[in-house]
């Protein structure tokens, strides 16, 4: 069960592309696991060791938000990309725009897809030693010095990142619903 | 009353909605088919054991293995002696996990395992108006038959196992209206293709689309499950096609489907599937059929297309900068001027038995070009046989094609089939993403009759001029 999400303040590790898709964030050759732990030391596996690549600069092992540009987290279903990133210590991503199943299974797992305007994603670039505050609770990106920046989370996942509840608790509870929908379409099921 | 004229997106979504979405909550949606397969699915199956939960719907299951499976064959156990100990252990998991929960498993040995997404429309467990779901981002391709599928993560394969719902959102709908016929060699992984570059790569996201037009009536279902395969990598949701008696005859006899009397009640109400001449799209794109040529994509997103006897463009953005340095291409450059490395015929695109006709017409009696290798992977245990039966494997291997066992193969280079670091691949698969191939791998992506085409020629060519003996619907 994901941790309840309110806010934090972090430097940002920036990822200055468009596109990124999940085999970036974590290959397919590091899928053949059965465990979700330990992913954070294969996220953007195939950038390590470059001299360019983000999650190798200095500071970045400590920072918590991470910038893409459109599109973050396209390609695949694969969750352990979410979990390499939560992993390697990410808490929220911003991104102008997000891949839709990556920013689900984000949600799911307590990592925070916040979506900006391009033009946030550049300024934010612009000063990229400064901490920036994410407020789950006030729905804003704070830099300082500079005006409040809003963002809306899907209220569902929203209220599900704040108390830190996971969804299936809800269907769970649904059962009754669940079977009398199964019955009106003439399923009994297998029992 | 009348009803408000409906899209086929509408219809379907309706029939499924268990709780309606409203501000506080998304829809609850009712799931008719999970397919499974081992890497997205064992720390599901964990989070159900930790929470002492069952599988509630196994008849409404579908297992295979396909992903990080080996396309060696296997012994006569189901085992591969020289497996990476990590697949194996995925393997076995599902088995394990199946085996407690009841849930039918397409195994080795079956004569049904093969990749999920030509597993399911081939054993008759894809039905029009249905919702479909597996932890895949591929399983848009089983809209090709009027069903809502589309790919979700691990937590949410678990809530399906345990709850056989779903919570979602409903998407937007984006009409892809293909206007004109598609030209002769020209198949319906280029008009796939067309369409993500239409789009752009990320411009379905938060849409399902819904494919109309002559073009794509004029489809086999083979082609229709290539096409809707592709519309995730225009970032949507999902991607339809309305059924008609195509459909249905493809579907008739098949093993999960009614027959008989029951099989005629099914087509009355599948019938019934159709977007309202009214009905709105939210948004809505043209494509023109007869402009597309045999395409190949250049770069290392999906919207990075030209025409396969085309020169690479001038990039428009440092995206495209990077994805040119990555490929080691120049801007006007030919791609037949630069050798390849290795084709790929294979994948959930094209996979299926119409796709390694279409390879094997290409190189009956040709070999492939010394210095490249050419892997053909069919898509099942089904395809696999109906080829061989078809004569299709012999010209595979008198060409000098490796003829392999069914799976995911290098198109996502889980198992031991890569491409070489720095190599170039001619491929029928979806995906041309940095290193999906394998590290350092690079992907045009391709029909399979351009790759087979480039195939002989040992480097990317136009399938036409081998074409002039095929005819395809
Ligand atoms: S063939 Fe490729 S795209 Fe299709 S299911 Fe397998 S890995 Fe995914």
């Amino acid at each position: 069960m994901p941790e309840p999400f309110r806010n934090l303040t972090s430097r940002c590790v920036f990822v200055d592309r468009d596109h990124v898709d999940t085999d970036q964030i974590i290959p397919a050759r590091f899928l053949t696991t059965t465990s979700r732990d330990g992913l954070g030391a294969h996220a953007f596996a195939d950038w390590r060791g470059r001299p360019d690549c983000p999650l190798d600069a200095p500071g970045a092992r400590d920072a918590r938000i991470l910038v893409g540009g459109a599109n973050f987290g396209c390609g695949s279903s694969r969750e352990h990309a979410v979990w390499a990133l939560l992993d390697f210590g990410f808490r929220a991503v911003i991104a102008a725009s997000f891949g839709d199943i990556f920013r689900r299974n984000a949600i799911e797992n307590g990592l925070l897809p916040i979506q900006v305007a391009p033009g946030v994603v550049a300024s934010l670039r612009s000063e990229p030693d400064v901490e920036v505050t994410v407020d789950l609770e006030a729905n804003e990106v704070r830099v300082p010095g500079q005006d409040a920046i809003g963002f809306t989370v899907d209220s569902f996942g929203r209220h599900c990142l704040l108390q830190g509840v996971d969804t299936l608790g809800f269907l769970l509870e649904r059962e009754d619903v669940i079977r009398a929908f199964e019955q009106a379409r003439g399923d009994g099921g297998m029992a | 009353m009348t009803m408000a004229p409906r899209t086929l997106f509408e219809k379907v979504w309706d029939r499924h909605v268990v709780v309606p979405e409203c501000a506080e909550h998304p829809a609850v949606l009712y799931v008719d088919l999970h397919l499974v397969h081992e890497v997205t699915s064992p720390q599901a199956f964990a989070g159900l054991a930790a929470r002492g939960l069952r599988v509630r719907r196994p008849d409404r299951t579908l297992a295979t293995l396909d992903h990080s499976t080996p396309t060696e064959a296997p012994d006569a156990s189901g085992q591969w002696p020289g497996i990476d100990p990590a697949a194996g252990a995925q393997i076995e998991a599902l088995r394990a996990n199946c085996r407690l929960h009841g849930i039918d498993l397409c195994d080795v040995g079956t004569g049904r395992r093969g990749i999920v997404h030509v597993v399911g429309p081939e054993q008759g467990r894809t039905w029009p108006g249905g919702l479909i779901v597996c932890g895949d981002s591929h399983t848009s391709t089983h809209g090709a038959f009027g069903a809502l599928a589309f790919g979700i993560g691990t937590t949410e394969v678990g809530h399906v196992l345990a709850t056989q719902c779903l919570l979602q959102r409903r998407p937007r709908t984006l009409l892809v209206r293909v206007e004109g016929a598609l030209g002769p060699g020209v198949t319906a992984k280029d008009l796939a293709l067309a369409v993500c570059a239409a789009l752009g790569a990320g411009g379905g996201a938060g849409s399902v689309l819904e494919y109309q037009g002559e073009a794509v009536r004029g489809l086999s279902m083979e082609g229709r499950m290539t096409l809707c395969n592709m519309a995730i990598e225009a970032g949507a949701r999902a991607g339809m096609v309305a059924p008609d008696e195509v459909t249905f005859d493809w579907l008739r006899g098949r093993p999960g489907v009614p027959s008989g009397a029951a099989f005629d009640e099914a087509v009355a109400d599948w019938s019934e599937l159709f977007t309202d001449a009214d009905a709105r799209f939210d948004s809505e794109v043209v494509v023109d059929a007869a402009a597309i040529a045999p395409t190949v994509t250049w770069g290392t997103a999906s919207d990075m297309t030209m025409a396969v006897d085309g020169s690479v463009p001038e990039p428009t953005s440092e995206t495209e900068v990077a994805a040119l340095a990555y490929m080691g291409l120049q801007p006007g450059q030919y791609l037949a001027a630069r050798p390849i490395d290795v084709v790929f015929v294979g994948s959930c695109t094209n996979g299926r038995i119409e796709d390694l006709r279409a390879a094997a017409s290409v190189l009956d009696g040709r070999q492939v070009a010394a210095g490249v290798r050419m892997l053909v992977v069919p898509g099942s245990d089904q395809v696999r046989a109906q080829a061989e039966a078809e004569g299709l494997a012999r010209i595979f291997a008198a060409a000098g094609a490796e003829w392999r066992e069914p799976g995911c193969s290098m198109c996502i280079a889980m198992n031991e089939d890569r491409v070489p670091d720095g190599g170039f691949a001619v491929s029928t698969s979806n995906r041309n993403f940095r290193g999906r191939q394998g590290p350092g791998s690079r992907t045009f992506l391709a029909s399979p009759e351009t790759a087979a085409a480039s195939a002989v020629e040992g480097r990317v060519a136009d399938p036409r001029p081998y074409l002039q003996e095929v005819t395809r619907a």
